[in-house]
């Protein structure tokens, strides 16, 4: 096993499904606190890639690495499964479409996972749930339930879910795209928090303009692979590579 | 319509009624646990489990329930099966009803959302935690509806047991026709009951889904 020196390490991911492959030898490595945006055009494997990550779509080929503990450890399943489930508490992740738990009111839907797995009292959890909510500015809709909230409460609430299980790492996949228009910002200030809060924080986004303002960097993905990789100004102001000002510009007559 | 009959022989059909009422609960409870076993079969990891499952809900929808039954009533001796019809009756309408409540519970389980399971794994609770704590109590408020309609056509089903003579509604009115000669007021007056008897329940499904549906 070599030493890992970067917080995050992914080291030559690799995912076919079938004769399609979907990622082609990525390796990215992200340091405690960074910020690192994911962008590219529908289909590159943004969402493969990020979901690699906590095991949610298990790479084909090379490795994931936390904080010097290797993810997709190769284990026999029964001892596989208590490992993955013991790395994802580490890892937060947040969904485009929230994904909630209806039958649960906000303030279980925050406590039920530390609650049986970190199994704190009822008191402590009362408590998580109304810092973790309060930090996402969603304390007063502790007791609803989530068909009673707008799309940019309920993903703010998925965050201070995710934020409860105090997680080293969080995982965005485009948070703001199922939202209006109106409701984008609510949760982009959400996450600029965090920014300000030195979470380490891989976004796969839509919106350049948010990844520009937060991320220490940026990488287009096509097809597979990692086309270009930097500091926003950079990859946003001087692009290097013909696909990723293609891509730029096509997106900047979309947003228009 | 001879309504002094009916008057003098209800008492004997709401003893009957009650029969019904006993093999409908009890083929419903049968049914619920065959449905239970059914659906965890039918989408276990383990192949040979989700065969059998398959094989059971094939076996009973593709068969009449009245061969069922007969085979199990009069057939079921030569194989050393001793039942009387009322034990025959509860096992086989509920070994019935069973592969179709499968089809209710697994369809109600398959149809909460991937991604509630998604997020639940994320979290770090196991597929069995997440089984328990997000995906069942979605499913069980989705299968209060369709297990309604199985049960509400396993009660007017109990009526197939008249065929090997237990004493239910049915048999009973056909009991009284053979000394009246009214198969209108007998039919009627059992039909009467049945009604009452699947109004009763189908307020209570109802009652029960409001209560829990999310909003
Ligand atoms: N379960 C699957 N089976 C087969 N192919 C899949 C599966 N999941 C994803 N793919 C394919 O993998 C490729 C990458 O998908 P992915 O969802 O990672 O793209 P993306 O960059 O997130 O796109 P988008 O911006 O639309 O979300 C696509 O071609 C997709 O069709
Ligand atoms: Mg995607």
């Amino acid at each position: 096993m070599t030493e890992t020196k970067s917080f995050v390490e992914i080291r030559h991911a690799q995912k076919s499904y079938g004769t399609l492959e979907v990622l082609k030898d990525i390796s990215l490595n992200v340091e405690r606190g960074q910020i690192v945006a994911i962008i590219g055009p529908s289909g590159s494997g943004k969402s493969t890639l990020l979901r690699a990550i906590n095991d949610l779509d298990p790479l084909t080929g090379g490795e994931v690495w936390l904080d010097g503990v290797q993810v997709n450890k190769n284990l026999p399943h029964n001892q596989y499964e208590k490992h993955i489930n013991q790395m994802r508490q580490d890892i937060g992740m947040v969904f485009q479409h929230f994904n909630l738990f209806p039958h649960l009111s906000v303030r279980d839907n925050v406590t039920m996972a530390p609650k049986l797995l970190k199994k704190i009292s009822d008191k402590e959890a009362n408590k998580l749930a109304e810092e973790q909510l309060d930090h996402v500015g969603m304390l007063e809709r502790i007791d609803y339930y989530p068909a009673q909230l707008s799309g940019g409460q309920k993903q703010r609430v998925a965050i201070a879910r995710a934020l409860a299980m105090k997680p080293k790492l969080m995982l965005f996949d485009e948070a703001t795209s199922a939202l209006d228009p109106e409701l984008v910002e609510e949760v982009n200030l959400v996450m600029k928090k965090l920014a300000q809060e030195h979470m380490t924080m891989i976004i796969v986004t839509h919106e350049m303009d948010f990844a520009a303002s937060v991320c220490d960097r940026v990488l287009f993905m096509d097809k597979g692979v990692v086309v270009e990789e930097g500091p926003p100004e950079q990859v946003f102001k001087n692009p290097t590579q013909e696909r990723t000002r293609n891509f730029l510009r096509k997106h900047l007559e979309g947003a228009k | 319509m001879d309504i002094e009959l009916i008057l003098k022989v209800y008492p004997y059909f709401l003893k009957a009624a009650v029969i019904t009422v006993e093999l409908s609960v009890l083929t419903i409870v049968l049914g619920l646990i065959c449905g239970a076993l059914g659906a965890a079969s039918r989408l276990s990891r383990f192949a040979i489990l989700r065969f059998i499952g398959a094989a059971y809900v094939s076996f009973f929808r593709g068969t009449p329930a009245l061969i069922q039954l007969f085979l199990l009533y009069f057939g079921g001796p030569q194989i050393g099966i001793q039942l009387d019809a009322f034990q025959a009756g509860v096992i086989g309408l509920g070994v019935n009803i069973g592969a179709y409540m499968t089809e209710t519970m697994r369809g109600a389980i398959v149809a909460v959302d991937r991604g509630q399971t998604e997020a639940a794994r994320t979290l770090g609770l196991s597929k069995a935690q997440a089984f328990r704590k997000v995906t069942l109590p979605q499913a069980l408020r989705l299968m209060i509806r369709p297990l309604g309609v199985n049960i509400n056509a396993q009660i007017k089903g109990t009526a197939l047991v008249s065929a090997i003579s237990v004493v239910e509604l049915t048999y009973t009115a056909q009991r009284y026709i053979g000394s009246t000669y009214k198969p209108f007021e007998m039919f009627f007056l059992a039909g009467v009951l049945y009604l009452i008897i699947i109004t009763a329940v189908g307020k209570g499904v109802s009652f029960l889904d409001r209560k829990v549906r999310i909003q």
